[in-house]
């Protein structure tokens, strides 16, 4: 049980919760339809349209969350392409880093 | 027994550099001999470790100075300085201590089955058994000059590993740009350590913090510091050779790597804590560090959701995660001069960034390995490619859902412990903190999400249709480290009651650090 | 001797130092990149060295010990570790140069890079 400063946290308390809301849908799954044929129903209903082979009907990783990249866009596009890959910007990175950090120790250490 | 507890901490670091060094000749008598070999004093280091941690929870700060006729000899003959390098090890010391021997031996076991086909592999467990020994070594020292020693072997050792396999052009890439920034950052760190000897003509951490005036070359001297460990930690804007270096590795070795990126994290903090303490400008030098650790978490996750190539997404969640810990110890460093929000929520929020680093250091090596599994039964790192092995690979299947509910902070796995007391904390000091932590566990959640129905779920594809589960050797690797997750999800209270409350308060105490050292007198 | 300013190292060193990092961020050539790190470390070498010196001060031997003060022995011991560990890094780092020629044919920093982004 870990205290914080506004409340606790107890994974066993939280676990015996879970177990009893899984218990409580488990007796709903199991007062439902009964007259249930695996397999004929969970078919995919195509409309006539023609069977595609497995790899075809699998989402590949570069179109997945388009419309979140596709939203972004102003965002996206400036940091990818300030990650060249070229090892003298990752070390003009580390220099201006050092300049601005000492810049803003001496004038804050000034005031 | 006693005599091993009071010789420890230089065992720790000498066993694996003996080790390496007998793996050439032993690894003639053949490959068995040499896996014996490397497993044994791993196993006998963890144990080293165990036995330490639990005399510092009993007895406090454990001291070894090198070379004097009792260990805890740090001023001979009423010297007011001391002597001698000096190994000091406190509670947040060995915290790191027994995080590193734990993933290395998992590490090692992996590999047993990992790297099999390739050649050379009597070279590749020297490096291996080299990097631990610098590992330890920054972990354990006292002293400047010896974390930059320590720092340049585990760097060198970890570059070598990098490049190993030479067949792909892109390992020997990301090799040369870990190596050119080691060299560089470590040169950086030197001249910083330069400075301070200039002034104070010692090197030693204990006797710098008792003489520290906050002057100008201080100051430069803490840049220097702060900036040569944020790039070997990977924080953003310093973070784009850490992609591409911790891609191309073996997965095994990428996931000691980040082990070594969290001791150059550790050198951060006993910088800041015990070496400066509360002669430095603690509101500005803690704000720089939470903006920074604000800046990682969320390009880190934004960049992480774009990836395709497992292994690179990996790498980007690993910079985001760390910049949970430093964002909750850098709340903590900035009210480290104002005692009674030090301990309404200061203490909470460095304990909960500690936390984290533990968290972190099992869920993550657990996830490379789970991505490494998936490179050595496909040949792909590419998600493009993968799909439906979750029919064949059920265990890493499992493996793999629990490092995503880890990492995403999912209730109860532990990664919702460690990032429940960062929210709570952070937001006291400032709610913009907490708001972006919490929107960065949700996009990590959704990117997790995305990597596993690309090559998890779906149907089963032509092509990895005779695709097996991976060999027994990396199953129990993985396991060591899901059986630690496990144990610490269910026992949270007693991981940060017994292990992190105490390095915490070890941090906060600079004064109890500096007895350590000035307070061993005459013989 | 004496005509010599006494912070005459330190400005040498400076002047390593800053020639290494217009080197790093400018060139593109790996090797280049090399030469310019070895140059970050003789300026950092020099520094150290340069620290310990105390005006008058003789070599620090102990056996037939010669009378009045002597320069510092601990920076020439950190400066030797440091030029071995900067031995054995460019060492590492030279053939990695030569495996990236190998690979793709060419020695510069942007056009010899597969991973971006």
């Amino acid at each position: 049980m870990i205290e914080s400063p506004s409340g606790f946290w107890g994974p066993v308390v939280w676990i015996i919760a879970a177990i009893v809301a899984l218990l409580i849908a488990y007796f709903i799954q199991r007062r439902g339809e009964k007259a249930y044929k695996k397999g004929v129903q969970s078919e995919t209903f195509l409309m006539g349209n023609p069977k595609l082979s497995e790899g075809e009907t699998h989402i590949r990783a570069h179109n997945i969350y388009w419309g979140f990249f596709e939203g972004l866009k102003k965002y996206y596009v400036p940091t990818i392409t300030a990650h060249t890959g070229i090892i003298n910007d990752h070390l003009i990175w580390l220099i201006a880093g050092i300049a601005i950090v000492m810049i803003i120790l001496f004038v804050a250490g000034g005031i | 027994m006693a005599a091993l507890i009071t010789h420890s901490p230089i065992l720790i670091i000498a066993i694996p550099l003996l080790a390496a060094f007998l793996t050439l000749p032993i690894g003639r008598a053949g490959g068995k001999a040499r896996n014996v070999l490397v497993i044994a004093s791993l196993a006998f280091v963890e144990f080293l470790v165990i036995i330490l941690a639990r005399d510092i929870y009993l007895n406090g700060i454990h001291i070894y100075t090198l070379g004097a006729t009792s260990p805890e000899l740090t001023l001979p003959g009423g010297a007011m300085v001391p002597i001698r390098i000096i190994l000091e090890v406190d509670a947040m010391s060995i915290f790191m201590g027994i995080i590193w021997a734990t993933v290395s031996l998992a590490a090692a076991i992996y590999s047993l089955s990992h790297m099999a086909r390739e050649t050379g592999q009597n070279r590749f467990y020297t490096l291996l058994l080299l990097m631990v020994a610098g590992c330890f070594g920054m972990i354990f020292t006292g002293d400047l000059f010896n974390l930059f020693v320590f720092l340049e072997i585990a760097s060198i050792s970890g570059a070598a590993l990098i490049a190993f396999r030479t067949r792909f052009a892109d390992a020997v890439e990301g090799g040369f740009k870990y190596i050119v920034i080691s060299a560089v950052a470590g040169l950086i760190f030197l001249f910083g350590v330069g400075l301070l000897y200039a002034q104070y003509n010692s090197l030693n951490i204990g006797f710098l913090a008792n003489a520290m005036q906050y002057s100008t070359l201080d100051i430069i001297a803490l840049t220097l510091f702060l900036m040569s460990l944020t790039i070997k930690t990977g924080m953003v804007p310093l973070h784009m050779w850490y992609p591409d270096s911790y891609t191309v590795a073996p997965a095994n070795i990428t996931a000691m790597l980040v082990i070594t990126s969290h001791a150059c994290m550790y050198a951060v903090f006993r910088i800041c804590f015990s070496l400066y303490g509360i002669t430095l400008d603690a509101t500005t030098v803690g704000w720089i560090i939470v903006i920074i650790g604000l800046l990682t978490m969320f390009v880190g996750v934004t960049m992480a959701v774009f990836q395709t190539d497992v292994m690179r997404f990996m790498s980007y969640h690993a910079i985001s995660q760390m910049g949970y810990m430093w964002m909750g110890v850098g709340v903590g460093l900035a009210v480290l001069g104002n005692p009674e929000a030090l301990a309404t929520y200061g203490r909470d929020a460095i304990s909960g960034g500690i936390f984290h680093i533990l968290n972190h250091a099992m869920y993550k090596p657990l996830l490379f390995m789970t991505a490494g599994a998936l490179f050595h039964r496909t040949g792909t790192r590419d998600l493009n490619k993968m799909g439906g092995l979750g029919h064949n690979m059920k265990f890493t299947l499992i493996l793999y859902i629990i490092g995503t509910l880890s990492i995403a902070g999912i209730p109860p796995l532990n990664g919702f412990a460690s990032k429940f007391l960062i929210y709570e904390s952070v937001y006291q000091f400032n709610p913009v903190l907490a708001v972006v932590a919490m929107l960065v566990s949700i996009i990590t959640l959704a990117s997790f999400t995305k990597a596993f129905q690309s090559a998890f779920t779906g149907p089963q594809l032509p092509e990895y249709k005779d695709v097996k589960e991976v060999p027994k050797p990396m199953l129990i690797g993985m396991g060591i480290l899901a059986a630690g997750i496990i144990f610490t999800s269910i026992f949270p209270g007693l991981i940060v009651e017994r292990i992190v409350n105490p390095a915490t308060d070890a941090l906060i105490n600079q004064a109890a650090y500096v007895n350590g050292i000035m307070g061993g007198g005459m013989p | 001797m004496e005509h010599i300013p006494l912070n005459f190292p330190f400005l040498a060193a400076a002047l390593l130092v800053g020639i290494s990092l217009y080197i790093l961020i400018f060139k593109k050539n790996l090797i280049k990149l090399i030469m310019g790190i070895a140059m970050l470390a003789a300026g950092v070498n020099l520094f150290l060295v340069s620290l310990g010196f105390r005006a008058g001060g003789a070599a620090p031997i102990y056996t037939n010990v010669t009378e009045g003060p002597m320069v510092m022995p601990v920076p020439q011991a950190l400066t030797l570790t440091s030029i071995v560990i900067n031995v054995a890094v460019l060492a590492l780092m030279l053939t990695m140069a030569i495996h990236i020629y190998r690979h793709t044919g060419s020695l510069d920093s942007e056009k010899s890079r597969k991973m971006k982004g």
